[in-house]
């Protein structure tokens, strides 16, 4: 999968969860108010469901949701992303 | 800390969940978030129902209520207990201890042991301990452990990060000694350090309940709840348990030589049924051995969701069958404690509805 496809599909699930705010524009989702943790969870389901993983409990840490980079450095653990 | 004991069972199990109900989709307009987020909630962490006690009912109404039950139906001998211990965050009072206040309400013998425990998620676990180490006395033949909680009492109604996911209910577990001398395992740890993750702030002597602790504050995500309410940092809580609960049940197998396979029920804490898929995942337990329904169908009741998970999912297997359980609880304190032992054979598993009527 390429790598500015995910990124594109993940703003895109983001978008999903929170249609208000535009992921690309932001470097830190949480401080900027922009995920809460209940929305990791819903995102987690989703990446979970999407890509057919399921991303470890240990891995659901807020640091691994600031912003897109760290999203797609979560997945590419997963092989999500080559 | 690991545990062993020998020659003890569960003899029998009941639970009482109040008949009233309340649905997520009803009270979602309670909330300042926009349908769909709260709908994908529902989605992910098994928002449903729950049950909640109605207005002025306590701790002790359901365990009185569900004690009753089993004198009346002869099941449970009121002269034979030896000794009570209540598990509780919701007390009826701060003083007198509410196992006092259950067994005067039941007249029970004087000659007899009754202990309130503060503890939460793994309060079955830790009562359960309790009684084993109570039943190592000779004077002591039967141990009545009472778990039960109505915290919804003590949660915001506009707070939809906890309110969706609480529960109010009972349990009634006998323990008793058996001639089997199969082994029981338990394992269980505490850290204090983390003790602000998950609790009540005001209420007690280094905060007492006022007109200000009891007005509700908007904690900057859009919930709403004052400083007598239950109050959960949900990160760090659901990191915790993902950290700490496989390999506390990887020592406990360790410790009674059993494999993960063989393990016939993983009976855990019902937290959500998101957090229990993820622990499943981790330890490559099929999610057929760990059943999730509590939280959709009545709420986490804290210390009640483990004997809340057998009465609702195994209650006529449990009179006739034995099953190798893996019990597992985990939450304030922080505490996180687990047990394995065999499970089944008992004279009562049920559950039972506290009905809308017994209002008094």
């Amino acid at each position: 999968m390429a790598h500015n496809t995910t990124m594109e599909e993940l703003a895109e699930l983001l978008r999903e969860i929170r249609p208000e705010f535009d992921f690309t524009k932001s470097h830190d989702f949480l401080a900027d108010g922009m995920l809460d943790s209940f929305d990791m969870v819903t995102l987690v389901a989703t990446l979970d469901k999407t890509y057919g993983i399921s991303i470890a409990g240990v891995d659901i840490l807020p640091e691994h949701f600031k912003d897109l980079d760290t999203i797609a450095a979560l997945l590419r653990k997963y092989a999500v992303i080559p | 800390m690991n545990f062993a004991f020998h020659g003890k069972r569960i003899s029998g199990l009941l639970a009482i969940a109040p008949a009233n109900e309340s649905s997520f989709l009803d009270e979602m307009k309670n909330f300042d978030f926009p349908v769909n987020r709260s709908l994908k909630l529902k989605e992910v962490m098994g928002y449903d129902k729950h049950r909640l006690v109605q207005e002025g009912i306590c701790v002790s109404d359901l365990a009185v209520y569900g004690m009753e039950y089993l004198f009346n139906r002869g099941v449970l001998d009121r002269d034979r207990i030896d000794a009570l211990i209540l598990v509780t965050q919701s007390p009826d009072h701060l003083m007198p201890p509410t196992s006092s206040i259950i067994q005067g309400r039941l007249n029970l013998q004087h000659d007899m042991f009754c202990v309130d425990i503060n503890q939460g998620c793994a309060g079955f676990i830790v009562g359960l301990i309790e009684a084993f180490l109570l039943l190592e006395q000779p004077a002591i033949r039967q141990v009545v452990l009472v778990n039960a909680d109505v915290l919804s009492r003590k949660t915001s109604p506009r707070d939809r990060n906890s309110y969706p996911l609480v529960g109010d209910a009972a349990s009634i577990t006998v323990v008793e000694r058996s001639d089997d001398d199969c082994a029981i395992y338990a394992n269980l740890k505490m850290d204090g350090t983390r003790r602000e993750a998950l609790m009540i702030p005001a209420g007690g002597m280094r905060m007492p309940a006022t007109a200000a602790t009891a007005v509700l504050q908007d904690v900057g995500d859009k919930n709403l709840r004052a400083k007598d309410h239950l109050c959960m940092d949900g990160s760090a809580v659901f990191n915790f348990v993902q950290v700490e609960v496989p390999p506390m049940i990887e020592t406990l197998l360790a410790a009674a030589g059993v494999s993960m396979q063989s393990v016939d029920w993983f009976l855990f804490h019902q937290p959500n049924r998101f957090m229990l898929h993820k622990l499943a995942d981790r330890m490559s337990i099929p999610y057929a051995k760990m059943p999730s329904n509590v939280v959709e169908q009545f709420g986490n009741s804290s210390g009640v969701t483990i004997p809340m998970v057998i009465a609702s999912n195994l209650a006529a297997r449990m009179l006739g069958e034995q099953f190798c359980a893996c019990f597992a609880g985990f939450g304030v304190g922080l505490t996180w404690g687990s047990m394995l032992l065999s499970l089944g054979n008992m004279n009562f598993c049920e559950l039972i509805d506290y009905p809308n009527e017994s209002l008094q």
